[in-house]
């Protein structure tokens, strides 16, 4: 039973206590609901240092944009990123968890995690799951043994590539790199070459749109380019939509004050959850 | 019909200067016929943030209690007032664990941070994918007009008597332009010293 | 006891099924404003099916008269069938009338009664007619079996949920206590025309690229082009 003092033992991992009523909603009719997805353009390519990841930033359901700045290159290590297409939500629990055993094994190993490490882990993950987690993965990072790329589809199987792309918008980032990738590129030209991809996606994909994220990983250290490229921006709007106050009928209102108490925070040290 | 849409109802919160509004409609129905023009689909959480559920009704307050209970806990063990944050944490873990027989809820998320009061609005699919965007969320089955809506009558900064007229002009209008949502409205406006509501003119047909 | 589950259902395994689904959604947005003596429609200029955009820049406005515009998004190629035999009959009816041009009205209900003709297969659009009459400006509305239906403003296509709210509210005035007396000018509406294109073009993956308006008033049509986001 349920109290404050002994309160219920959470189980861990998924919870299945609405299926059946929710099969039997389905059977009676009802449209199960979309979650939201990325329709995405994520793409990974290795260089002469080390590995590029990018990403565009839209997340859809169905024709509706849901979010115009999403996140999809993931942290999974200092090492390590990872880009995500599919179900949002699937992409962003699958990395942070992952991300926490890699911590963990780190701790253990007391050295850095190996990029096929995180490859297996993810891979075992997603085929326990018989592709019904539906994330697809873009996965880079740099280990003892040097730059990794690879691609991890929704069942499990995985590919090791120089340079790959993933996603609604794969085929249109493809075709950037199969005609401009050649093996030990420079920095500067690596990120030209992965800005253009996911910009083929972004302006050719409806899927994928608004802003483009990169990410290095080099030998020693990683740079997070968050919009790195603010490839749309809102247009102007010609009217003002100011509203006169007042303007809404109001039948009631009802008014909570409270005494503001300014806490100050002096004395806490912030915890470090890098 | 998506069970999303058998209640009908819509939750909209955005951003403002130094504050933050969320509003939502008082319909209650059952498909197209309308039982209550008196349920609301946003909860106080502490002070200064509240949480406003679109979707199945039965969910919405099963949803409300389970997060509740586990807020409680929370501030019972820290001894402290949950921060938005966290609170968007958790409920997204919540709704993560139900991926595969998930409650048919899109939560909103709005409220000002406890101590800096900082302001903070966030939305979710049903299975617990945050967004946090610096203007406005929108759920429930009016999205698309409220979206439309919102695009266009946002600006940033308002002060908060502004923000309640925009917030309650794309409310209002969207959801006059949906069968199964209105009949009556509430906005909550959240401010640092004070959280003021008030209940709208609206159609109710 | 052999209860109703037990009896077989009409579908039965083995017998072979075929379908055909001519239809394919190609998006995109249209809006009018019908003023005292102007009409302002306007239409974007993507062409798109499933997540593939075929162009950027497609007019979906066509002028039949010099004071009738109709726009039609939808399926495409029920659009320009559509239209290429209306714009016939429109010439028809100048060329059996000695080069009077057809009225909006007049072509509103010829709409209307040649959508209807496809009653059970159906063209797969969404038409919205917009001109000036005797000097007044008119909106007419369709659904895809010619229900005909005048309005002051209307929007149509993909993001016509996300469009027609907001028209309401600035030209219908709805849910506004004191009503401001700012006057509907060409200016005004095209400037807010070109406001909804950019909050959809937002929010709608199926509308963007460019938004075509299309001025009518007493001097005729003129046309402007303004552009939006790309992705």
């Amino acid at each position: 039973m349920n109290s404050v003092l002994a309160p219920e033992i959470e189980q861990h991992g998924f919870n299945f206590s609405n299926c059946r009523r929710n099969e039997k909603l389905i059977h009676d009719g009802f449209k199960p609901p979309k979650a939201t997805k990325t329709g995405t353009t994520i793409v990974g390519i290795i260089y002469k240092h080390g590995v590029i990841l990018g990403a565009d930033t839209r997340a859809t359901s169905g024709n509706i944009v849901s979010d115009k700045n999403c996140e999809k290159i993931h942290f999974l290590a200092k090492n390590m990123y990872c880009c995500g297409a599919g179900t949002a939500a699937d992409t962003e629990m699958t990395t942070k968890m992952i991300a926490s055993q890699l911590e963990l094994h780190r701790l253990n190993t007391n050295r850095v995690v190996p990029v096929p490490c995180a490859s297996t882990l993810l891979k075992q993950y997603l085929f326990r799951y018989q592709g019904h987690v539906s994330a697809a993965l873009v996965l880079g990072g740099v280990d003892n043994q040097g730059p990794h790329i690879y691609c991890i589809y929704p069942h499990g199987s995985t590919d090791k590539l120089p340079y790959a792309t993933m996603g609604s918008g794969s085929l249109a980032a493809m075709s950037v790199f199969e005609s401009r990738w050649k093996p030990d590129m420079e920095e500067e030209e690596g990120k030209k070459l992965v800005r253009d991809a996911i910009a083929a996606g972004i302006f050719n994909d409806l899927g994928s749109g608004s802003n483009v994220d990169l990410c290095i990983i080099r030998k020693d250290s990683t740079q997070y380019l968050r919009n790195y490229e603010l490839a749309n921006e809102k247009g102007v709007r010609n009217l003002d939509y100011t509203y006169k106050r007042g303007t809404t009928g109001v039948l009631s209102v009802k008014k909570i004050a409270f005494d503001v108490v300014e806490e100050s925070t002096s004395g806490i040290e912030k915890m470090d959850t890098n | 019909m998506s069970i999303m849409a058998y209640n009908g109802g819509c939750v909209v919160a955005m951003k403002g200067k130094e504050c933050v509004a969320i509003a939502t409609d008082l319909r209650f129905g059952l498909q197209a016929q309308t039982i209550d023009t008196n349920f609301e689909k946003v909860f106080p959480v502490n002070k200064h943030m509240y949480l406003g559920l679109a979707g199945l009704q039965t969910d919405i307050i099963t949803v409300y209690k389970r997060l509740m209970f586990r807020k409680n806990l929370y501030e019972i063990r820290e001894n402290r007032v949950m921060q938005p944050e966290r609170f968007a944490a958790m409920l997204s873990s919540f709704l993560y664990e139900h991926r595969f027989g998930p409650y048919f809820i899109e939560p909103v998320i709005a409220g000002l941070d406890p101590k800096t009061f900082k302001p903070f609005i966030c939305n979710m699919d049903l299975i617990g994918c945050a967004n946090m965007p610096d203007d406005f969320v929108v759920a429930g089955t009016c999205e698309e007009q409220l979206f439309g809506m919102c695009e266009t009558l946002w600006r940033e900064n308002m002060e908060p008597d502004d923000l309640f007229e925009t917030i309650s002009q794309a409310m209002l209008n969207a959801f006059d332009r949906d069968a199964i949502s209105g009949w009556g409205a509430k906005v909550y406006i959240i401010e640092k010293d004070k959280v003021t509501i008030r209940k709208l003119k609206t159609r109710m047909d | 006891m052999l209860g109703i589950n037990q009896f077989p259902e009409y579908q039965v395994p083995g017998a072979v099924q075929h379908q055909f689904n001519p239809y394919e959604n190609n998006g995109g947005s249209i809006v009018a404003i019908a003023g005292d003596n102007f009409a302002v429609i306007g239409a974007d200029t993507r062409l798109s099916a499933g997540y593939n955009i075929f162009t950027r820049n497609h007019s979906k406005l066509f002028q039949l008269t010099s004071s009738a515009v109709l726009a039609s998004c939808g399926n495409w190629c029920d659009s320009d069938t559509l239209t290429s035999i209306l714009q016939t009959r429109v010439r028809q009816y100048s060329d059996t009338h000695e080069n009077k041009e057809i009225s909006l009205n007049a072509i509103a209900q010829l709409l209307s009664t040649m959508m209807y003709g496809r009653r059970f297969f159906p063209y797969y659009v969404s038409n919205i007619l917009a001109g000036i009459y005797e000097g007044k400006g008119y909106v007419y509305s369709y659904d895809p079996i010619g229900h005909c239906e005048r309005h002051t403003y209307r929007a149509g296509g993909s993001s016509s949920a996300l469009l027609q709210p907001i028209l309401d509210n600035q030209i219908g005035l709805k849910n506004m206590e004191e009503k401001p007396t700012i006057p509907l000018t060409v200016d005004r509406a095209v400037k807010l025309v070109t406001d909804t294109f950019i909050s959809a073009a937002e929010r709608d993956i199926y509308t963007g690229d460019g938004v075509k308006i299309s001025i009518i008033t007493e001097n005729g049509v003129e046309e402007r082009q303004i552009p939006l986001r790309k992705d």
